[in-house]
């Protein structure tokens, strides 16, 4: 095959790539963005394969390697996608990132252990495998604690919320620069190569760790862009051109989507990164402390206030998506809008555990898009509202967060609730919020608690409702 | 070779920080899930790996290892994120329909 079609073809892919990552930052375009983008990376591979079998040529051998490759990885990723449930996107996203990471991380190792195969000799080669294994590792160690802190399976042990953490991480650091530099001493020496995948790889596992729960989003995305640095690397590795464009694109972009979450947040990167566990300071700083003015109130009540209602606005939460009660909830709605009552829903901007998530999983139980109104937009409604239904959300309606200058929640925009003539929170204990933080809006005098499951009280709420006889129109 | 390959990179990152100028947060998770499955791009480097490896059974095997690991991100990214986004076109299109 000629270089020009070779060429043609990888411009093609990558004109194809920008556009779907273009695409997909606005709504009309984003599905077709997406998949143009899958055509993309197809086309590439086809130009790939097609450029070796017309020059070297592709061993049978190679062949089965790559059948056997395509086929595990292929399946297992088409079953993950088709399965995982929508609630716990932020998770997948962490484990496909991860993957990706390790993925350069692999062909480094290989690149090192056996340069002359893969023509990777010289300083410029070895940097760009210390690269690729560096960033690699980081991206791979950090998006598995990523995903198994949201799935819940890890917890921040107490030490590294101390400022004990930033010492071992700096000389996690150290020792990853000690084996870089050995690797470029003696490229043949493994103890180099050795201590840098071990170095980097723990590293990554004690920048993730401290991280709050309602900050991984945001790391989420900057191990996004990661994952692009180290497929640049790797490109410089085997010498693709493609790769590099391709990864250093992805790492730009993700940079750029990480800034604009951080913005959406009211954090700042430096702070998410370094700053650790929202609770870490709240032990003994303000904020803390018992709960000593609780209301609660039963189904029956709170379905007769919702009766008498003109205006009732939702905020949903990560509770109700982990009780699966959107489509409980829509139905609810579905009977307050039949009796006349205007319903709008809260979006907070990092509602679910991730932007936009919690616009998916509605749109999954099919609530208008109209209805689902953001922060700004709201905020100033809800001196006008007469219930407000919070579900399963908490810090996002913590009004600390404007009132208390000594609150680590100060400073991050929540939704006013609190203005609302009545508000009910729906809740299955008394327990803290994700960031572990006291929430005073449970003590206010027009604030009721619910207990319960969400996906029950709203079973239950439901057919109070009907027993009113509203929704039998 | 190497210049070359630096004026790519360079090209490119900028090419990255122009493309996403204001998302809708309505779109950031299906944004961040499309980007992380074009990150999967990797496969080229974990094919050229193992295309070039002879008869060397350790970097077939990492190189297969590695597409694995790739094809997992691409395939299951790329998918995950339709998944999502179908959710969004489905609204507008009923409307319509009324």
């Amino acid at each position: 095959m000629s270089d020009l079609l070779k060429y043609a073809i990888e411009l093609v892919a990558v004109l194809l790539l920008a556009l779907g990552i273009k695409g997909l930052s606005k709504v009309r375009s984003a599905r077709g963005a997406n998949q143009l983008a899958a055509v993309a990376m197809g086309l590439a591979v086809l130009g790939l394969l097609i450029n070796y079998l017309g020059t070297t040529g592709i061993s049978s051998a190679a062949w089965v390697w790559i059948i056997a490759g395509t086929l595990v990885g292929g399946v297992l990723g088409a079953i993950t996608a088709q399965r995982v449930p929508m609630t716990s996107m932020p998770e997948t996203v962490a484990l496909f990132n991860g993957c990706g990471g390790m993925s350069s991380l692999l062909v480094a190792l290989a690149a090192a252990l056996y340069p002359v195969a893969l023509d990777a000799a010289g300083p410029v080669a070895v940097v760009s495998i210390v690269v690729s294994v560096f960033v690699g590792a980081i991206t791979f160690t950090g998006s598995i604690v990523a995903m198994a802190k949201l799935q819940g399976w890890l917890s921040t042990p107490a030490w590294m919320q101390s400022k004990g953490r930033h010492v071992v991480n700096i000389a996690l650091a150290v020792a990853s620069l000690v084996g870089a530099i050995e690797m470029l001493r003696n490229a043949d020496s493994g103890t180099g190569l050795w201590l840098l995948m071990a170095a980097s790889g723990l590293l990554g596992i004690g920048v993730t760790l401290p991280i709050g729960g309602a900050d991984m989003p945001v790391v989420i995305s900057l191990l996004n862009s990661y994952s692009g640095v180290a497929a640049a690397a790797a490109g410089f590795v085997v010498g693709s051109q493609l790769l590099i464009v391709a990864g250093a694109m992805v790492g730009a972009a993700g940079l750029i989507l990480t800034q604009v979450m951080c913005n959406g947040m009211n954090r700042s990167l430096v702070s998410v990164l370094f700053g650790g566990a929202l609770g870490a300071t709240t032990a003994t700083g303000g904020g803390g402390g018992e709960y000593t003015n609780i209301t609660s109130c039963s189904v029956e009540e709170c379905a007769l206030t919702l009766e008498a209602a003109e205006r009732v606005v939702i905020v949903p939460g990560y509770g109700l998506a982990v009780a699966q009660a959107q489509h409980t909830l829509r139905e609810v709605t579905r009977v307050l809008e039949s009796a006349g009552i205007d319903v709008a829903y809260a979006i907070h901007p990092v509602a679910g555990r991730m932007p936009g998530h919690m616009n998916v999983l509605l749109a999954e139980a099919d609530v208008p898009y109209e209805q689902l109104q953001e922060m700004d937009q709201i905020n100033p409604e809800f001196p006008a509202t007469d219930v407000v239904l919070v579900l399963g959300a908490n810090d996002v309606v913590n009004p600390q967060a404007k009132s208390d200058p000594n609150s680590p929640l100060y400073g991050m925009p929540v939704l006013d609730v609190q203005d609302a003539r009545t508000v009910f929170v729906v809740k299955r204990g008394m327990s803290a919020g994700y960031s572990g933080i006291k929430n005073d809006l449970f003590e206010l005098a027009n604030t009721s608690m619910l207990f319960g499951d969400a996906k029950k009280v709203l079973g239950d709420l439901l057919v109070e409702l009907k027993d009113l006889g509203l929704g039998k129109k | 070779m190497f210049v070359e390959f630096l004026w790519v990179l360079l090209l490119g990152s900028l090419l990255g920080l122009e493309l996403i100028g204001k998302v809708p947060p309505t779109l950031h998770t299906p944004l961040m899930s499309g980007a992380n499955a074009i990150s999967g791009i990797t496969v080229l480097a974990a094919l050229t790996a193992i295309i070039k490896a002879g008869d060397n059974t350790v970097v077939l095997l990492l190189g297969s290892v590695s597409l694995g690991f790739a094809l997992f991100n691409v395939i299951g990214g790329f998918l995950v994120t339709d998944r999502m986004l179908a959710m969004f076109s489905r609204k507008p299109a009923r409307k319509e329909n009324r």
